[in-house]
């Protein structure tokens, strides 16, 4: 009895002790393994008799489960205490710039396409296309716009050469070639909006040979101005994310609008920045009007069954005044630094639930 | 279009403040573009007086002259010959900008004096070219007064856009009628009195045109004043002609301008004493030519509208009048013209002369075909009223075109297309003082159009008319109705490709460019030209003259302008459009991107390695796969476009007619052509050729077939021949068992000392995938066997022991 008690100290205390993991299994041999002094004493309970055999197994027992407890919590202190050590020198120097990665961006002009169409989507707008080459007719006499008419010269029109039959392809100088191409080649109402490259011979700080154009179309049999403005007046507000944007419509004039109008915005000029919707200047950004009858009657609709509205907008033009972006001639150059500090990183993807903006 | 407030006043009756007619005229679409009120601007310019100007101590030229301000006196060195003691000046103290020297006034010392300001000259000041001395003012000018006022400049000048169809708005007295329309003012009537000839004139005019509708020139006034002295114009009107920007030349010719800009009616004044004979309108003969009044000599077509005496061409009907036979200050007989030209053929021959004229500018346009005789009095009393003389009687040919119109508006057309139910007799007031003579007819109002509105030809034209005046304002604006309640898809397969296409080389770190849809026709040559058709006629420069055949080059040359700037690595991309025809099926949208310079900059864990051909190969694969394209199923091939490097390339294809990309280094031939240094990997997918998904949407995926039986590893290594495509070992490994196979990596590529001459070594670890019990050390040995076999076979080569 004292025996036992002696050796549970006695264990106890080397077990306490133990710095290494080798000493303690060797020590848990010594105490717990077939030979071990624990192991020993239990051996000696066969030749027992039954009375103090019942006395002396349980404290055997006792001491055989307290002595391994000790073992296993002094190996998981010792497991413990190596972690320690190994992670300590495992160290780094976490001031180390982290490797670099090429982080790629969309440019500002897809981006604001992509803003663009997720709005008109909402209002029930088809995106449509067409080609940047085009005729004559899709582009100036379908619109209403005759040989010679002054209209053309304010065009600045790209040309290719002519052919034998005299006609001659040219760049488009506005994307409403594609709601000749859409009223001839499907059944009326239609609802479209149209994005794309167009092309004027002109080029100066504020004008480039080839810039983007957004035209919208709305024929059906009752669509009126009212209505016009107010899609527009809704596509500013959820392009531009603001509350309200105070607008005015001048009477204009383009050949394939009747009435025609210019819308112009408020806005407030501030530094480089330009804060949209209420300020002391006008801002004008786009041409728009009802479409005029002999436009759809060039494109074979009724003009006194059908009726509708246009208006074409300058997309990079609404995407420097939305981002503040100065200079239209940049876009076109693709300089690196240009697209890393005006692009959008690939994930910022437009949506109207999500935000068009961060 | 300019005038001046003065100006307008004379037509129209008006109190508003000038911000008031600034936005009426702009409410009306006659968009007010500026408006230069000079009083403001030279504000601080006044009259002072010079109480003592003496010679400067160290300059012969200069004197030092103390000035009366009117507030203080202040020394003033000043260097003009007529600078005196005792006169009066115009005076600007320190601080003031002076618009013609553009300088900011200071303080200073000219040769060791003090000179606080300075006295003007009007060239100075910005107001004229004259600068042979300082601005002298009558003796009883008042010290202190403002110069502009005394000097008449206190009327501010306003330009505004003339819209094609505004023909009416080319003269101050139309923007008066059009402001008077919608109840800003009165208009004055314009004195329209007939003046008694005194005598035939000895020139008629004939038009002399066979068959042609319309007529070149329908008709012709004209008439003969005898004894007219021609000198300066009186100040009034060289101040009217000054303030818009014109050049005053003599008193007959400032007429003319006068009459085009106030009422919007070219005229043409002859030296009578140079016309041989009479005058008539033909057609030119072609190669006809004309010494014109800006002095250059024009040579034109039978297409043009002649004005001949009987000897010669005397002017370009509508566009420019002869220099031969145009006024001089020695002119004592004139003939005055008044006609009418068709405005095609005006435009017609002023766009192939490059003429741009006042005169070409308002009769493409339209002037007002009942306002010719009425003209011709109003010029003829203002010749005798500045130039004296006698006139003729007034001599006329043709009759003019037919401009009367009869246009109707259904009473419920301004609220069914203009979306704003104005009452009908408002409409009526409103057409009314338009001009229009509106007159109710049961459902429509019946409107004749005024003379000066040819412009107006169906029942849209109305509408605007009705709500110009009644207000745009007034519009109520209203949603549209949705056709659905949640709003469907609105982009085709095909643009939402082009948008991932984007989006996914974006993620794969390139930057999106946007470049010119045209580039030099020796870029587009380098890969593989284009044809004539598409080669611009009038290009903005001659090196943006071709139609891009590839997005490459714009791309390229981007590279190099960045390496200009310090960047070496560049990853850019476009997703647009090349071209092959002029026709729309010409028209290819192509995702392409160029890779130059290292994948990653220099740093402490190693750098990046230079850019290959398999960069620009994944970047392609990343593009079909993103778009929904058979990435896997897709064949390699080699035969790029020669633009590409021969053994660096290759064609990703569906069967050979099929070509969905192309990759690969390209061909330094290229990049040495376009000063490129380095090499440059550059892919093109074709984002067309991409076949569309089968039959309906369908949104549900197969079920997942993954197995829980353990998976087998080998790795294997052949030595081949250096020329055997990977490719093909590859399909010969799958080849050996199509089901257990599910995966093959190739981990290495060695040629060098350890093979061969002419070989290579392969290695790759395959991956076996049970489906139904674990495999047993038979069957992966089974496998095994058949893909050594296989790749032997296929590759001619052998197990590396």
């Amino acid at each position: 009895m004292q025996d036992i008690e002696k050796l549970e100290g006695e264990l106890l205390g080397e077990i306490g002790n133990i710095t290494n993991l080798d000493a303690l299994e060797s020590l848990r041999i010594s105490a717990l393994g077939k030979k071990g002094s624990v192991s020993l004493m239990m051996r000696g309970l066969g030749q027992m008799d039954p009375a103090e055999r019942q006395i002396i197994a349980p404290q055997l027992n006792k001491l055989k489960t307290t002595v391994g407890d000790a073992v296993d919590a002094a190996k998981a202190r010792l497991h413990a205490a190596e972690l320690d050590i190994k992670l300590a020198a495992e160290r780094i120097d976490i001031s180390l710039p982290a490797r670099p990665e090429t982080q790629g961006r969309i440019h500002p002009i897809s981006q604001v396409m992509d803003e663009i169409t997720e709005i008109f989507a909402d209002m029930g707008f088809d995106i449509a296309e067409g080609p940047d080459i085009e005729d004559d007719f899709h582009n100036f006499t379908a619109l209403n716009i005759p040989p010679e008419h002054p209209a053309r010269q304010m065009h600045d029109t790209f040309y290719l050469p002519e052919k034998e039959d005299g006609s001659r392809q040219l760049l488009r100088t506005h994307t409403s070639t594609v709601q000749i191409r859409t009223m001839q080649s499907q059944e009326p109402p239609h609802r479209i909006v149209v994005p794309g490259r167009t092309f004027r011979c002109d080029s100066d700080q504020t004008h480039t040979p080839m810039f983007h154009q957004i035209e919208g179309l709305v024929i059906d049999k009752t669509s009126h101005m009212g209505h016009l403005k107010g899609v527009l007046v809704e596509f500013c507000k959820a392009f531009f994310e603001v509350d309200d944007v105070t607008m005015r419509f001048r009477p204009s004039y383009f050949p394939f609008t009747e009435p025609s109008a210019e819308m112009d915005i408020k806005c407030t000029f501030a530094g480089d920045h330009v804060k949209i919707g209420e300020g002391d200047d006008w801002l004008e950004i786009l041409g728009c009007g009802m479409v005029n009858p002999r436009v759809l009657a060039h494109c074979g609709i009724d003009p006194n069954e059908y009726q509708g509205f246009a208006w074409g907008m300058g997309i990079d033009r609404i995407a420097m005044l939305k981002y503040g972006i100065p200079d239209l001639r940049a876009f076109f150059d693709a300089d690196l630094r240009w697209l890393k500090h005006y692009g959008f990183v690939p994930l910022d993807v437009p949506t109207l639930g999500g935000g068009l903006s961060r | 279009m300019k005038f001046t407030v003065s100006w307008l006043k004379e037509h129209l009756d008006y109190t508003a403040s000038l911000d008031e007619l600034s936005e009426k005229l702009t409410a009306m679409g006659l968009e007010v573009e500026e408006i230069t009120d000079r009083a403001k601007e030279l504000a601080a310019f006044r009259v002072a007086y010079v109480v003592e100007a003496t010679q400067h101590p160290d300059a012969d030229r200069l004197r030092v002259c103390k000035v009366d301000t009117g507030s203080e006196i202040v020394q003033v060195v000043c260097g003009a010959p007529n600078a005196r003691t005792g006169m009066k000046g115009v005076f600007a103290p320190s601080g003031v900008y002076v618009p013609g020297t553009d300088l900011l006034l200071k303080p200073t010392k000219i040769r060791g004096v003090e000179s606080n300001g300075m006295l003007v000259s009007e060239r100075e000041m910005g107001v004229s070219d004259e600068h042979d001395g300082i601005i002298e003012m009558p003796e009883d000018t008042e010290i202190g007064a403002s110069y502009a006022a005394l000097a008449g400049l206190d009327d501010p000048i306003i330009e505004i856009a003339i819209t094609p169809n505004h023909q009416d708005a080319l003269g101050v007295y139309g923007i008066a009628r059009d402001l008077a329309a919608s109840g800003f003012g009165t208009l004055k009537a314009l004195d329209t009195s007939a003046i008694a000839g005194k005598f035939e004139s000895p020139i008629s005019v004939a038009l002399n045109f066979e068959g042609d509708d319309p007529l070149p020139c329908s008709k012709f006034v004209g008439r003969y004043v005898r004894g007219v002295k021609n000198g300066p114009s009186p100040k009034w009107l060289q101040d009217k002609l000054k303030a818009i920007g014109l050049r005053p030349i003599s008193a007959l010719v400032d007429i003319t301008n006068f009459v085009t800009y106030d009422l919007a009616r070219p005229l043409h004044v002859f030296d009578a004493d140079k016309i041989n004979g009479n005058i008539q309108a033909r057609l030119a003969t072609q190669g006809e030519t004309l010494l014109a009044l800006d002095g250059e000599e024009y040579e034109v077509d039978a297409d043009a509208c002649m004005i001949a005496d009987d000897a010669k061409a005397v002017g370009l009907g509508g566009v420019m009048g002869g220099e031969d036979t145009g006024c001089s200050e020695e002119t004592t007989n004139v003939f005055i013209e008044a006609a009418l030209f068709d405005p095609i053929r005006v435009a017609v021959t002023g766009r192939k002369l490059g003429i741009e004229s006042d005169a070409r500018y308002r009769f493409e346009r339209g002037v007002d075909p009942a306002f010719v005789e009425t003209a011709m009095e109003i010029a003829t009393r203002l010749v005798m009223d500045l130039c004296g003389g006698e006139p003729s009687n007034v001599v006329v040919a043709g009759r003019g075109p037919d401009w009367q119109k009869t246009v109707e508006l259904r009473k419920t057309r301004v609220r069914d297309l203009g979306g704003v139910d104005v009452p009908v007799a408002k409409m009526i007031i409103i057409l009314d003082k338009l001009g229009f003579k509106p007159v109710e007819d049961g459902d429509v109002i019946r409107t004749e159009v005024p003379s000066w509105r040819m412009d107006i030809d169906g029942e849209a034209d109305l509408v605007e008319e009705v709500l110009r005046v009644y207000g745009y304002d007034n519009i109520p604006a209203v949603s549209l109705p949705k056709i659905n309640a949640v709003a469907k898809p609105s982009v085709t397969v095909k643009q939402r490709r082009v948008r991932i296409a984007k989006r996914a080389l974006a993620v794969r770190g390139m930057m999106e460019a946007v470049t010119w849809s045209f580039l030099p026709r020796a870029h587009a040559d380098l890969f593989g030209g284009v044809p004539d058709e598409i080669i611009l006629v009038n290009p903005i420069s001659a090196d943006l003259d071709a139609m891009r055949p590839s997005l490459l080059p714009n791309l390229v040359a981007a590279a190099g302008r960045n390496h200009a700037r310090g960047f070496a690595d560049v990853s850019l991309f476009e997703v647009g459009s090349e071209y092959h025809s002029d026709r729309a099926e010409g028209q290819v949208m192509v995702a392409a991107g160029i890779r130059a310079g290292e994948t990653s900059s220099r740093h402490w864990a190693g750098g990046g390695r230079v850019f290959d051909a398999y960069d620009a190969k994944a970047d392609a694969l990343a593009v079909l796969a993103a778009v929904g394209g058979p990435a896997d199923a897709a064949q390699v091939v080699t035969g790029a476009p020669d633009w590409y490097h021969p053994g660096r390339s290759g064609l990703l294809q569906l069967g050979p007619k099929n070509r969905l990309a192309a990759f690969g280094e390209l061909h330094p031939r290229v990049l040495e052509a376009m000063k490129i240094k380095g090499t440059v990997v550059g892919f093109e997918v074709y984002l067309g050729n991409v076949p569309m998904p089968r039959g309906t949407a369908e949104t549900a995926r197969p079920p997942l077939v993954a197995s829980d039986y353990q998976a087998v590893e080998r790795d294997f290594a052949f030595e081949m021949d250096r020329d055997v495509p990977a490719d093909k070992i590859i399909k010969a490994v799958r080849g050996s068992d199509k089901k257990l196979i599910t995966d093959i990596t190739i981990f290495d590529v060695y040629e060098g000392e350890h093979v061969g001459e002419g070989k290579k070594s392969v290695a790759f670890s395959i991956r076996l995938q049970p489906t139904d019990k674990t495999l047993t050390d038979d069957e992966i040995d089974a496998v095994a066997a058949k893909v050594i076999a296989n790749v032997e076979k296929a590759s001619g080569g052998s197990l590396r022991g």
